[in-house]
């Protein structure tokens, strides 16, 4: 390449970052400003009805493990906030794991249909989407509940005597998240195993490779991307969910957004609150690190044969 | 056929010579009356050994027998032995044969060496003898070099290498080629072809061939098995399908020939003008090849008259289209001499005789 093509290869970027740089500077100012807010609030003092006193102050961050004994004033570890963040990384972790045990399925049966067929079958996947997710989260409550379809139709046919108690309990929580959040496991598994060369399975077969082989060796490894977005997509939301659990799991089964607006509202408590979003955040990251990596890591096909 | 047939059945007990056998093997797409034959009722013997080609045009469910064979595809009737053993019934990977495929189908998450020990692998063979196999695999194709490279970074050539290793490593009874060579350019299908034929001597293995390409089925093959609308027209060595086509398909799709109607009289085949040439076989039509005619001068004894239509030249040689005295038309290839010049024009008047042996009668 010669110097004249060089430096005008060169302009033509800078006037790339020159046009876009609005874009940009507005989206990172959207991005990052609610985001130092919230930071910020986390370190001052609460207010009496709800506000924050502008006063520097660790309170907020302590009350995420800690709570303070109301006769002594002495810090106890805080074994209801506890519950609430393993609840919520277990719920997350079996939503993604269920949504990705029935999406891979679907997402392969739509993929190998005529490609004509395709756009009706993801079309019906999107249909759940044109309902408000309340309306949604309270019709499977009516499924769930213990005069709902499934108590009644168990009942009349004998199957059991007495109505189970369904609803309310982070069973109830999770068959709520798994149906709302299965269409985000199915898109992004749709599209990576549209790409996939149904040919190599062939191929592998040819290898003496079995079934569970050609699955393992050869499917999962290639759709790997797929995976990976369809469970960001899934278990992201799913931390942060609040309308589900709120509905399905009752006031006891709350979740880390549950509590989080709690804090907000009743609990009149936003350094706190605030403290617990940014904690969302970095259990957020932290896992989507540990997630990545170790996919990477898992997914050479077993390293160098 | 009777004495044959004993005699394959006898070889099942004693050293069975025979790689592939498929008998009266039919395969249906789709269902009633709109089910198509790919495969109607064919019967075929591959030896131990030897560089076997299915031809023919697209459509004559050449690569449909390939797929029966590899078990990608279940025969609707007929049974298929490998090495003398009845393996209708399994599927791909419980079948001693591997397959190259005419799109390579490499694993693309896999690097060379993985590709190559990917079959191993499946087998839980210990890692010692998957490496070992891998890395004898990449220097009988010559790709040691690129072991560790991505697939989708190699040249469509080395791709095709990759996928010979790959379908080689686990040493098969069988080899089945399909097209493999058809992506490549010209220059670098010539060199696959040598490649290949070396590959096939070096290791042994039997090689089924599926091409749709007359000059690759010449060159590579030990025997050659024909096939057009679901069944096989003939299968015969190279030199015999060539000199001694059984019927006109075959004739046709392989090389250069002349049709003439003609019918069989006593001492040969008797032409619609009346000439009398002499030819084997037996038919309705003479066939001879257009580098088996020689035009000579008008009045030679014994010739048949016709006219110069045409004189096309192509430099080796000049191609001098003729028409005989019963309005029928052939080619005849004239090698030229050092000038060029082959001394004739178009309406001469010329006498045209047949190498002797070259013609022969065939069916329809």
């Amino acid at each position: 390449m010669s110097r004249a093509e060089e430096s005008q290869r060169r302009a033509s970027a800078r006037n790339g970052w020159l046009l876009s740089a609005p874009a940009l500077v507005l989206l990172a100012l959207a991005a990052s400003g609610p985001l130092l807010i919230v930071f910020v609030y986390s370190f001052l003092e609460k207010g009496q009805y709800g506000n924050v006193i502008w006063d520097f102050s660790l309170d907020g961050w302590v009350g995420i493990l800690f709570s303070r004994d109301i006769f002594d004033d002495t810090l106890k570890l805080a074994d209801a906030h506890m519950t609430i963040f393993w609840r919520s990384v277990k719920l997350s972790l079996l939503t993604t794991f269920i949504t990705f045990a029935l999406g891979f399925p679907t997402a392969w049966f739509i993929a190998t249909r005529p490609a004509t067929q395709r756009a009706m079958w993801l079309f019906l996947i999107t249909i759940p989407f044109w309902t408000n997710l309340l309306i949604r989260t309270f019709a499977i409550g009516e499924i769930l509940r213990t005069e709902g379809l499934i108590n009644t139709v168990l009942v009349k046919l004998g199957i059991i005597s007495a109505p189970i108690q369904m609803l309310y309990n982070d069973g109830a929580v999770l068959v709520g998240m798994a149906y709302v959040y299965l269409p985000l496991m199915v898109l992004p598994l749709f599209s990576a195993i549209e790409r996939f060369d149904m040919r190599l399975l062939e191929a592998g077969y040819d290898l003496y490779a079995s079934r569970m082989q050609v699955l393992r060796h050869v499917i999962l490894p290639i759709v790997k991307p797929g995976i990976v977005a369809g469970s960001i997509l899934v278990f992201v939301p799913s931390l942060g969910a609040y309308v589900t659990p709120r509905i399905l799991g009752g006031g006891k089964n709350m979740m880390i957004g549950n509590f989080i607006e709690l804090q907000f509202g009743q609990g009149r408590n936003w350094p706190l609150g605030a403290a617990l979003s940014m904690t969302l955040l970095v259990i957020v990251t932290v896992a989507l690190l540990f997630y990545v990596r170790a996919i990477n890591r898992g997914g050479t096909g077993g390293g160098h044969g | 056929m009777f004495v044959q047939s004993v005699f394959n059945k006898c070889g099942v007990f004693l050293d069975n010579q025979e790689a592939v056998s498929a008998e009266s093997v039919v395969k249906s797409f789709g269902q009633g009356p709109a089910a198509v034959r790919a495969l109607d009722d064919v019967s075929l013997t591959i030896r131990k050994g030897e560089f076997f080609t299915l031809l023919g045009p697209s459509g004559c469910g050449k690569t449909t027998l390939l797929r029966l064979i590899a078990g990608f595809e279940m025969p609707t009737s007929g049974t298929i032995l490998l090495d003398g053993q009845d393996v209708t019934d399994l599927p791909p990977n419980h079948r001693p044969v591997n397959t190259v495929f005419q799109s390579y189908a490499l694993f693309p998450h896999l690097s060379v060496r993985e590709n190559i020990g990917f079959a191993l692998k499946m087998l839980g063979r210990p890692n010692a003898e998957v490496e070992a196999r891998t890395a004898a695999m990449l220097s009988l194709v010559k790709l040691d070099a690129l072991a560790d490279r991505a697939t989708a970074q190699l040249s469509g050539g080395q791709q095709q290498r990759v996928a010979l290793a790959r379908a080689l490593a686990p040493q098969p009874k069988v080899l089945l080629l399909d097209e493999p060579l058809s992506a490549l350019d010209l220059k670098l299908r010539k060199e696959m072809q040598v490649e290949l034929k070396r590959l096939q001597k070096e290791t042994g293995i039997t090689f089924v061939f599926v091409t749709h390409d007359q000059e690759e089925a010449l060159t590579m093959s030990d025997r050659i098995g024909v096939m057009s609308s679901g069944k096989l027209q003939q299968v015969a060595s190279p030199r015999e399908i060539y000199t001694a086509p059984v019927n006109r398909f075959v004739a046709d799709f392989i090389g250069e020939t002349n049709f003439l109607p003609a019918t069989s009289a006593p001492g040969g085949a008797r032409l619609g003008s009346g000439a009398i040439v002499a030819a084997e076989g037996e038919g309705t039509v003479l066939t001879i090849r257009p580098e088996q005619v020689q035009v000579v001068g008008p009045d030679a004894p014994g010739t048949i008259p016709g006219t110069v239509e045409n004189l096309v030249y192509f430099g080796t040689d000049m191609h001098v289209h003729l028409r005989l005295g019963d309005g029928a038309t052939l080619v005849a290839r004239m090698l030229l001499p050092p000038g060029g010049e082959a001394g004739l024009s178009t309406a001469d008047t010329v006498g045209v005789t047949f190498t002797p042996g070259a013609a022969r009668l065939i069916r329809e």
